[in-house]
C-alpha cells in the first residue's frame, strides 16, 4: 500500500473509529465484538484500497463495511441458533439480546451522537476497574493504539493489551446493557465519566519537559473528549465545568516549567505566556455551566477558582476573596482536608499570614496530613511571612523530609536556608 | 497541535459578493462537525482586503499601505484554528469542507509552532550542561 494512502487511512480510521464502533455496538450489543468488526472493516480498506484507490468518501465506506461485516455476523448466528433449534436445543439459550434491531440501522445520522454517548458511558462503567476504564476510553473513543496507551501511561504494552482485552470480556460477561443511564442512575454514571477524562487528562498534566511526547499529547486527548462530551451532553452542568477546569489549566502549559524542567508556582508564572484563546474558551465553558443553573457541582467550583486566576492579569490582581467564598463552597460540597489546605492559602493572601496559620495548624494535628509535605510547606510560608524565621525553618525542612521528589526537595531546603537571611 | 487553515480570497470574495444560502447552510453544518468532534478552537471570516491595511517596516521606517491588494489568490478571506492530531488529520478534515467559495481557490494548512518545535534547539545545550555538572562532580570525588 502506498504510503500516502496508509497515512490517509490511519487519519480517516482516527477520526471515525468511535463513530463506528458505536454503530456497530447498537447492532450487536457487544463493544468487544464491535470493536473487532469495525477492525475488520479497516482490513477491508486495507486489502480494498490500494487497487481500487481511495474511495469519494473514505469514512462513509469504513461505516459501511463495518455495519455490513455487523449484519453479516447476526444473520450466521441466527442461521447457528436455528440449526440448535432443528438439532432440539433449548430455545432459551437463544437470549434475545442477540435479536438485531434492524429498525435501528434505518435511522442513520441522527443516531450517532446517541451511539457515541452510549460508547462513553458502557467504557466507563463501574464494573470496570478505573484504570481499565480509563483504557478502554482512550482505545473506544480517542481511537488511540494499544502501544499508545502504553507510551501514554509508562506501561509495558502487554499490560495495557491485557487490560483492555479483560475489559471487554468483563463488559461481555456482565452483560452491561448499551445505553445511556436514565434518571437517578445518570448522575453518578456521569460522573464516573468525566472522572476518567479528568484522569487521563492529569497524567499528561503531570509529565514533564522531555518525556515522550505521548504524555503530554494525554491533555489534549483528554480536552477533546471533555469538548464531544459538552456536544453530546449539553444540559449536563458538570461537563462544561470539567471542560472549563481542564481549557483553563491547559492555558498555563508553557508557563508552568522552567527550562531546566523545574516547576514554576502559580503566582510566579509568567502570564504572557498563558494560552488566552484557551482561558476564553475555558471562562465560555463556565458561563454555559452557570447558565444550566443548580447547586455547582466539583468540577465547576474549581473551574471558578481557576478562573479567578485565568483572569486576574497579574498575580496582585488575585480576587482572594472570591477564592476564598469557592474554596468553602468545596468544601461543603466535597470535604477534604486538601481542599481545606488550599482555602487556607487563600484565608493568607485575601487576610493575611496570621488568619491562615491557625486553619494549618489545626489540620496538621490530624494523622494522615501531618505527613502531607504541601502542608509543611504552606505552614513555612505562613511562619516566614509572620517573621518567625526559625519556625518556618524547621517546617520547610519537614516538608523537604516528606516529599519524594527531588526537585522539590532542593527547592524547600533552598528556602529553608533563606529564611535565616 | 494545532493547525491553521487558511481559505484564500477569490475575486468574488475581494469583490464582498456573498456566498448563496446553499453554500452557508452547508458551511454551517461543517463548522458544526468540527465543533462536535472537538477539533474547532476558533474560526473568522475576513473582509475583503479594501477594507484592510498593511504596514512596511523599512529599518525604524513605517509606512501605511491601504487596500484594496491585488495578489488575490494569496490574500487571506477566511480562518480556522484546529486541534488535530496530525497533518494528516487535518488534511482529512479539509477534504470534507465544502468549497468555500463555490469556485476555483485554495485553502492552506500550516502547522502552528508547539514548545517541542524548539525543544532540539535547546537540548543539546542542557546536555552539555549536565555532562559538565558530572564532571565536575567526579573531580571533586578525586
Amino acid at each position: 500500500m502506498s504510503h500516502a494512502l496508509h497515512r490517509t487511512l490511519d487519519a480517516v480510521w482516527r477520526i471515525e473509529s468511535a463513530r463506528i464502533i458505536g454503530a456497530v455496538a447498537r447492532l450487536v450489543r457487544d463493544v468487544g465484538l464491535a470493536e473487532e468488526l469495525a477492525q475488520d472493516a479497516l482490513v477491508a480498506a486495507l486489502e480494498h484500497w490500494p487497487a481500487a484507490g481511495l474511495p469519494d468518501n473514505p469514512a462513509a465506506w469504513l461505516m459501511t463495511t463495518a455495519r455490513n461485516r455487523a449484519l453479516d455476523h447476526l444473520r450466521q448466528q441466527a442461521l447457528h441458533l436455528r440449526k440448535q433449534e432443528e438439532l432440539g436445543a433449548d430455545a432459551d439459550a437463544r437470549g434475545d439480546h442477540v435479536v438485531p434491531d434492524f429498525s435501528d440501522a434505518l435511522d442513520e445520522r441522527d443516531t450517532i451522537g446517541d451511539d457515541l454517548l452510549r460508547l462513553v458511558f458502557t467504557a466507563c462503567h463501574p464494573v470496570l476497574s478505573k484504570e481499565a476504564q480509563v483504557a478502554l476510553t482512550l482505545r473506544l473513543l480517542a481511537g488511540l493504539s494499544t502501544t499508545e496507551i502504553a507510551r501514554a501511561f509508562l506501561l509495558p504494552e502487554p499490560t495495557i493489551a491485557q487490560r483492555i482485552v479483560r475489559a471487554k470480556r468483563t463488559l461481555t460477561a456482565a452483560r452491561v446493557p448499551f445505553e445511556v443511564p436514565q434518571g437517578e442512575a445518570l448522575k453518578a454514571r456521569l460522573a464516573s465519566v468525566l472522572e476518567v477524562v479528568y484522569l487521563v487528562f492529569n497524567e499528561g498534566y503531570a509529565a514533564t519537559a522531555g518525556s515522550d511526547w505521548m504524555r503530554p499529547a494525554l491533555c489534549e486527548e483528554a480536552l477533546r473528549l471533555g469538548r464531544v462530551l459538552a456536544q453530546l451532553a449539553p444540559d449536563e452542568a458538570e461537563v462544561h465545568g470539567l471542560v472549563a477546569l481542564m481549557e483553563i489549566q491547559a492555558s498555563r502549559t508553557k508557563a508552568r516549567i522552567d527550562k531546566g524542567g523545574r516547576p514554576i508556582l502559580l503566582l510566579e508564572q509568567d502570564r504572557g505566556r498563558w494560552d488566552r484563546l484557551l482561558i476564553g474558551r475555558g471562562l465560555v465553558a463556565l458561563e454555559r455551566a452557570a447558565a444550566l443553573g443548580g447547586e455547582r457541582g466539583p468540577y465547576e467550583l474549581q473551574a471558578a477558582i481557576a478562573a479567578c486566576h485565568g483572569r486576574a492579569l497579574s498575580a496582585d490582581q488575585t480576587d482572594w476573596a472570591q477564592i476564598v467564598a469557592l474554596y468553602d463552597a468545596l468544601a461543603q460540597r466535597q470535604p477534604s482536608p486538601v481542599v481545606e489546605l488550599n482555602r487556607a492559602v487563600a484565608v493568607g493572601m485575601a487576610f493575611g499570614p496570621a488568619a491562615a496559620l491557625p486553619l494549618v495548624d489545626t489540620l496538621a494535628a490530624e494523622p494522615p496530613m501531618d505527613r502531607y509535605h504541601l502542608l509543611h510547606a504552606v505552614r513555612a510560608d505562613l511562619l516566614a511571612k509572620l517573621e518567625r524565621p526559625g519556625e518556618a525553618r524547621a517546617a520547610f525542612e519537614r516538608a523537604a523530609e516528606l516529599t519524594n521528589n527531588q526537585r522539590e526537595r532542593a527547592l524547600l531546603l533552598e528556602r529553608a536556608r533563606a529564611t535565616l537571611n | 497541535m494545532r493547525v491553521m487553515v487558511m481559505i484564500k480570497a477569490t475575486q468574488d470574495s475581494e469583490a464582498s459578493v456573498m456566498p448563496d444560502t446553499e453554500l452557508l447552510e452547508a458551511m454551517g453544518r461543517y463548522n458544526e462537525e468540527l465543533v462536535k468532534a472537538g477539533v474547532m478552537l476558533a474560526g473568522e471570516g475576513l473582509t475583503p482586503s479594501a477594507k484592510g491595511a498593511r504596514m512596511r517596516f523599512s529599518g525604524a521606517k513605517r509606512t501605511v499601505i491601504d487596500g484594496p491588494f491585488t495578489e488575490t489568490k494569496e490574500l487571506v478571506a477566511g480562518f480556522w484554528l484546529w486541534q488535530v492530531r496530525s497533518m494528516d488529520e487535518a488534511i482529512e478534515w479539509l477534504r470534507r469542507c465544502p468549497n468555500p467559495h463555490g469556485e476555483d481557490c485554495e485553502v492552506e494548512i500550516r502547522p502552528v509552532f508547539e514548545a517541542e518545535d524548539f525543544g532540539e534547539a535547546f537540548t543539546p545545550e542542557l546536555r552539555a550542561q549536565e555532562d559538565r555538572l558530572r564532571e565536575e562532580i567526579a573531580a571533586k570525588k578525586h
